[in-house]
């Protein structure tokens, strides 16, 4: 409610009988007060407030993309320094937010829609003012739409890229034919023990199980089956990787020869030179990325660097950067020459064949899960 | 203000910042963590305030909770004794040696100038399929292809020896250096050999800096969690690692918080254990 409104229902109530004359000039004469104390000071403080905002994300190339693309170009446009860090894992992440003041972590770059979801469960999401940030209309609907069934029509972050996590092997040791073959089954298949990876993240690891025993990830009806399949991969594997740079290394190092593997980092690690093939198996893991605004965040500030970030020319180029589609539609903006040729880009702008995650499904079920894929994975 | 009320009070007033810091830093979190053990994890991973016992249930009867505290008691105590074998010849050594004993020490602090993250990370470069060790061993003929050497228990064990031994290595090394010599000379002069003189003066001499650098050894190796997060394979977890995944993962703050005291507890009944035969004053001494 703002200020002319709460003074007319005061009035309305005086004249109606509902206060006494001196309640009523007590209480204007009270609000005339505040708002002579505030707006000098507030101002001030504002103005002295917003010197810069934070933003939090996954590192490696993709941070780089950010500073050199959009983050520098913001700075030198507005007076705004962006202070970058990074997080490991989305979990992480939460759990520095929650132990934190309000106001001290200000945008992330998160995955999935469930995170979205999982953040509004704990009362950390905002209200987008939309009209601050117009560059918005470039966005793929798709990719607006499964955020605002999930915050009642509003929005407390805009869709920045898509990826997926598929299956990534080393060409040397495994045929494109064998891939195609075993889809997901290659994780637990025995000839490859000892040289198989995997990211120790439970949504994940139940993903490619439920691939790998021909079901329907956000349906899942035999979960023993899962757990009998991340039991076998657990066997058989070398290693959990547990962020990209690690991904990276122990594919190029041929430590391991096979694993799932982020669809970008994947390309930048062909990018380099790097024998290592990528395949989306049939329902493979589709996940999109969005810039987050957490609840304490200064909204104007960060909506101008959402606006910024938007921007084609500033999308299109941290695309370029970090090798992930952006969530701008291929219908309305001209992507250049490489996007379309980056894993999982959807030249249709529907991204109809790409499966992801079902929040509700996903976050009903995590609480068990996760704690059951820690025993699985220590052997129990 | 008599003389002697203000000399009981001297020390107080000096000790009050440290005190401050501690109770600020120390006890007071420490108070939060017991209220959230006995707390409970909402549906969405929040908290919910009531007064409950199950954390406490779960994670002394868990079967699941007590694999992982035993097997993390196994590792440190391995890990203690490889620093104990390795760390006292070292610390003998430095503390025999004439005239270069500066530079040997300053050595043994070397380590410490570097991350202990990057330290265990060096060793996948070593002992990595296409690091230091298999590229000597495929060009010296030795092996015919690399040899898996990582991401097992016993590289869990390697990575806390070497990054625990300095910690053995000095509070040995205060140990010995403070052994009068004579004390072996007069053994030998009374017909021991140099390895008897050893055994029976220097070594039980010793041993309470050897029980001081096992104590802090075993107590940090039991608390870390990074190690096996690097060179452990897919089931290489030690009891910290599940703090970590709870509070971190699952969000379960008030079973984290359980399970975090319940580690503090352990190792406090060591420390305990230790103070009660060695007292805590060679503790102090080696880490001074």
């Amino acid at each position: 409610m703002d200020t002319t409104r709460r003074y007319e229902r005061l009035r309305e109530r005086y004249l109606n009988g509902g206060l006494e004359r001196r309640q009523f000039l007590g209480l204007i004469g009270a609000a005339g007060l505040a708002s002579g104390l505030h707006t000098p000071f507030a101002r001030l403080a504002r103005a002295q407030d917003v010197t810069q905002v934070r933003f939090d994300g996954w590192g490696g190339v993709v941070s780089e993309a950010f500073r050199q693309h959009a983050f520098d170009p913001y700075t030198e446009a507005t007076g705004i320094t962006v202070v970058d860090g990074t997080f490991g894992g989305a979990d992480e992440y939460l759990a520095n937010v929650r132990a934190s003041q309000p106001g001290a972590f200000n945008i992330a770059h998160l995955s999935g829609v469930f995170d979205y979801a999982r953040w509004h469960n704990l009362e950390l999401t905002t209200e987008l003012n939309e009209d601050n940030i117009p560059n918005m209309e470039f966005l793929i609907p798709k990719l607006v739409n499964v955020f605002r069934e999930i915050t009642d029509g509003t929005l407390s972050a805009v869709p920045y890229n898509y990826g997926t996590t598929g299956l990534a092997y080393n060409r040397a040791h495994i045929s494109d034919e064998e891939m195609r073959e075993k889809g997901a089954r290659i994780l637990i298949d025995d000839a490859y023990a000892g040289k198989i990876g995997g990211w120790g993240e439970w949504r994940t690891r139940i993903w490619m199980a439920a691939l790998a025993t021909d079901q329907d990830p956000n349906d899942i009806q035999d979960m023993e089956a899962v757990w009998d399949a991340i039991r076998q991969h657990r066997d058989l594997a070398l290693k959990y990787w547990g962020s990209g740079a690690e991904l990276m290394s122990l594919l190029a190092e041929e430590e391991i020869y096979v694993t799932e593997g982020w669809s970008g980092r994947i390309y930048a690690l062909q990018e380099q030179g790097h024998d290592i093939g990528y395949y989306d198996p049939p329902n493979g893991f589709g996940w999109q990325e969005c810039l987050f605004v957490i609840k304490g965040s200064p909204m104007e500030a960060c909506e101008e660097l959402l606006n910024f970030m938007l921007a084609p020319e500033t999308s299109i180029a941290v695309a370029e950067g970090q090798n992930y589609p952006p969530a701008l539609d291929p219908q309305k903006v001209d992507l250049g020459e490489k996007i379309p040729t980056l894993p999982a880009f959807d030249p249709s702008g529907t991204l109809d064949g790409l499966t992801f995650a079902q929040p509700a499904y996903w976050n009903g079920n995590e609480q068990e899960w996760s704690e059951t894929f820690s025993r699985v994975q220590r052997g129990f | 203000m008599s003389v002697e009320a203000r000399e009981r009070r001297q020390p107080w007033i000096l000790l009050s910042p440290a005190l401050t810091a501690i109770t600020l830093l120390l006890f007071i979190p420490l108070l939060f963590i017991v209220v959230y053990s006995f707390w409970l994890r909402t549906a969405v991973g929040g908290v919910e305030v009531t007064f409950s016992t199950q954390n406490w249930q779960q994670a002394l009867t868990d079967p699941f909770y007590r694999y992982i505290l035993f097997a993390t008691l196994r590792i440190a105590f391995v890990t203690t004794i490889f620093c104990a074998v390795l760390g006292y010849p070292a610390a003998y050594f430095i503390a025999r040696a004439r005239g270069n004993r500066t530079i040997l020490l300053l050595l043994l602090m070397l380590p410490f100038w570097i991350s202990y993250i990057i330290r265990t990370m060096s060793w996948i470069n070593i002992l990595g399929v296409s690091g230091a060790l298999n590229t000597v061993m495929l060009s010296l003929g030795i092996v015919d292809e690399p040899v898996q050497m990582l991401y097992n228990e016993a590289t869990v064990i390697l990575g806390l020896v070497h990054f625990l031994l300095p910690f053995m290595v000095l509070n040995v090394y205060v140990s010995v250096e403070g052994i009068d010599r004579s004390l072996e000379d007069a053994a030998c002069s009374l017909g021991a050999t140099r390895f008897q003189a050893f055994r029976e003066v220097t070594l039980p001499l010793s041993l309470p800096g050897l029980a001081a650098g096992g104590l802090l050894c075993f107590v940090l190796a039991a608390g870390t969690y990074i190690t096996p997060l690097i060179l452990g394979g897919p089931r290489d977890a030690m009891f910290a690692n599940l703090v970590f995944e709870a509070i971190i993962t699952q969000l379960n703050w008030p079973m984290g918080s359980a399970l975090s005291l319940l580690l503090l507890l352990v190792l406090g009944a060591v420390v305990a254990v230790y103070n009660h035969f060695m007292g805590m004053s060679q503790l102090s001494r080696g880490l001074a």
